[in-house]
């Protein structure tokens, strides 16, 4: 029996981390459908700022109710994986609370371990009422529904029924421990392998209950938060909840230029030194590159123009809104949402890497981002002021998508609004985005 | 010229083959619309008072095309980046002040790319500098005790992080310097950035500069402070559509300083 179990066991692992292991490959690929981009430079700032921001929550705590909450419920779920590690050997050598032989730290570690999980477990309840029932705006907002409302609360629930589940383990020993029976109580008569400070409130629910269903229960509870771990590490993928893993790796490849600064676009310099050198013969044939092909797209109208920062910023969006309650157009009912922009890109992308896992490679499906995700009119709402960026605790940049995609409609589509048109025109005509003469550009210094 | 201000021009110092201390470059707003052209002028006469051998380029200058480029339009903002930059670099300029956020932030982090590398400033901080070299004296007057409120240009603050050289100007006018509740890194947008200014709004409720003047409404200022020509307009705006205009006045931190000189 016992055999069975652990085979059983070591199945459950391979077939969760192999799952596992595919989604992060699918991850990886999708990534990589986007624009190389260098973020090699300066490895100790990014280190530093990964430090401050990811591991540190630096910018969580701005909002601190969410933010003190969020660090108590990451705390927890980080050290309470010192528990699972403890699960995942003693259901691979059939053992019982192998690390047992730490002697007083074990009970120390038991204790902390019951005490975090309750202060999840609250974390996780006050999560749930701000979102359901709080009416925080930036959780109730028109993309707040459906699949991304769904999901965020499946988590909670998870989140919840693993807290439950670990309680109900723990009691369940305890009470089992506590009776001499066999496999669970230890060889020191009368000593007990951990302290459970908050499960042991359920032993007057488990007295009277003999062994056997005592076993029953604590082996369901320990076998259903194990495989609960394992779907929810394959959960992942598919939900906003990724930022987890991914919102390390996104801070260290964020931006680490003045906020302010938009890169500038090379191909567009080079054009331009061609324009304006006097030498240049405008009728040479163009020089014959080794790299031949079509000519570079200015700025992005689906997912593959986009760079790869700004692909992996979107699988590490945890859709908190922050950036758009923060945002002046959104503020004042405009349709730009920068969250919106970031779940739309991540949905244009799993879109792709579906096509190509049915297909093998990509088969045009006649939708792109622009337009079947993202609309103009959120493109144009954009006032550029980086409260976006500024906001997202994880150091995502909407703004450099919002501004790509303009590039695109202007670039490519000249298809700016027309007000906007006739500020370009000036500006080129002029030298002003107004239709003043340059040559009456000084003319205020002797103006009254 | 009526007014006792002096504005040499790079091509007048090059004729006598001097250099000046720094470039003062205008802007479009600061050269062409009438309440940013108090700004320069303001800012000009504190620069003459200061004693600070500076110049324009006058005629010479042209957008930076910093509207350009955050409307996505790369190759105008570059032909202008070029052109100026070949200006700049012919004079062989090393230090640039603007009264414009969106010059500064332009010029400073998106012209070296082109080539184009200087010390750029924004005037609230060159003027910080003034005073803590002692070249420049900022006194309450008529400010003193006064309640203002600052309003972050978002090139200025979240764009490039300078918070702090303005509220120190104004703590040094002795105000009563209020904080919105969005400021310096959270601060609102007045709504003109990203070319906004020369479009109509997307459709919405409200415009984004009333909301923006509603906040700095809710701290009761006698003047809100700006840093922004751009900002200015659209608080004066949000002002007036309050019909608040005569409580409630719009300034640049120059014409503040200006004023209590009375300069």
């Amino acid at each position: 029996m016992q055999i069975i179990a652990q085979v059983a066991f070591v199945i459950a692992l391979i077939v969760g981390i192999g799952f596992f292991v595919r989604n992060v490959r699918r991850l990886i690929r999708n990534i990589k459908l986007g624009k190389e981009v260098d973020r090699s430079d300066n490895s100790a700032a990014r280190w530093k700022k990964m430090g401050k921001i990811a591991i540190g929550q630096y910018k969580m705590v701005r909002r601190p109710v969410s933010g003190i909450v969020h660090i108590i419920v990451y705390l927890g779920f980080i050290i309470i994986n010192i528990e699972v590690l403890e699960i995942v050997i003693d259901g691979i050598f059939g053992t019982h609370r192998v690390m047992f032989f730490m002697g007083g730290f074990y009970s120390f570690l038991i204790a902390t371990l019951e005490i975090l999980a309750l202060l999840v477990l609250i974390g996780v309840i006050i999560f749930w009422t701000r979102r359901n029932i709080s009416n925080i705006y930036r959780f109730m907002s028109r993309e707040m529904t459906k699949w991304p409302k769904d999901d965020a609360n499946y988590i909670l629930y998870f989140e919840m029924a693993l807290m439950s589940l670990f309680f109900i383990m723990n009691g369940a020993d305890l009470q089992l421990q506590l009776l001499g029976a066999p496999n669970y109580a230890i060889a020191n008569e009368g000593e007990i392998a951990g302290y459970f400070p908050v499960s042991q409130v359920l032993l007057p629910l488990l007295d009277g209950l003999n062994v056997s269903t005592l076993v029953i229960i604590e082996r369901t509870a320990w076998w259903l938060h194990i495989l609960g771990i394992l779907f929810f590490l394959n959960y992942l993928y598919y939900s906003k909840h990724l930022h987890i893993l991914l919102a390390f790796p996104n801070v260290y490849y964020s931006k680490l230029k003045p906020q302010g600064e938009f890169d500038n676009i090379d191909a567009v310099t080079k054009e331009v030194q061609l324009m304006m050198d006097p030498d240049a013969d405008p009728f040479a044939a163009p020089e014959e590159t080794e790299e031949e092909g079509e000519p570079e797209k200015f700025g992005a109208s689906d997912v593959f123009d986009l760079n790869r920062v700004q692909l992996l910023n979107a699988y590490t969006c945890t859709e908190c809104g922050r950036c758009t309650s923060e945002c002046p157009a959104n503020n004042t009912g405009k349709l730009l949402s920068p969250r919106k922009i970031m779940m739309d890109t991540r949905d244009r992308l799993e879109e792709v890497g579906e096509n190509i896992n049915k297909n093998g490679s990509f088969k045009d499906d006649g939708k792109q981002l622009l337009d079947d995700y993202i609309l103009r009119e959120e493109l144009w709402a954009c006032t550029t002021c980086q409260a976006c960026v500024e906001a997202c605790p994880v150091g995502i940049d909407p703004l450099s998508i919002i501004v790509e995609m303009r590039r695109y409609l202007m670039m490519e589509q000249s298809a700016g609004p027309a007000d906007l048109n006739n500020a370009m025109g000036n500006i080129e005509n002029n030298g002003a985005p107004w239709p003043y003469n340059q040559m009456d550009r000084l003319n205020w210094a002797n103006e009254n | 010229m009526a007014e006792n201000i002096k504005v040499p021009t790079m091509a007048e110092y090059m004729a006598e083959g001097k250099k000046p201390e720094v470039l003062f470059w205008v802007g479009c707003s600061g050269s062409f619309d009438d309440r940013a052209k108090k700004i320069t002028k303001a800012f000009v006469r504190l620069l003459n008072n200061a004693e600070v051998d500076f110049a324009v380029l006058g005629t010479e200058e042209s957008c930076t095309g910093d509207p350009a480029k955050r409307a996505g339009n790369e190759f105008l903002y570059q032909m202008q980046a070029a052109t100026n930059i070949e200006v700049l670099n012919g004079y062989e300029i090393k230090k640039v002040v603007t009264t414009c956020p969106h010059c500064f932030n332009i010029i400073k982090n998106e012209y070296p790319g082109l080539g184009g590398n200087y010390e750029v400033m924004h005037h609230t901080t060159f003027l910080k500098s003034l005073l803590d070299e002692g070249r420049l004296k900022v006194e309450g007057g008529k400010f003193k005790g006064k309640k203002i409120t600052f309003h972050d240009p978002c090139y200025l603050g979240r764009g490039n992080g300078v918070y702090e050289a303005p509220r120190d100007l104004l703590r040094k006018l002795e105000v009563e310097l209020v904080e919105m509740k969005r400021c310096k890194t959270n601060a609102m947008c007045c709504g003109a950035g990203g070319a906004q200014m020369f479009k109509e709004p997307e459709p919405g409720n409200k415009e984004v500069n009333t909301e923006r003047t509603e906040q700095a409404m809710e701290v009761k200022p006698e003047v809100i402070a700006a840093g922004c020509p751009f900002c200015n307009t659209m608080m004066t705006d949000g002002v007036k559509n309050k019909n608040k205009e005569d409580d409630i006045a719009v300034m640049d931190i120059a014409e503040m300083i200006a004023n209590a000189q009375d300069l």
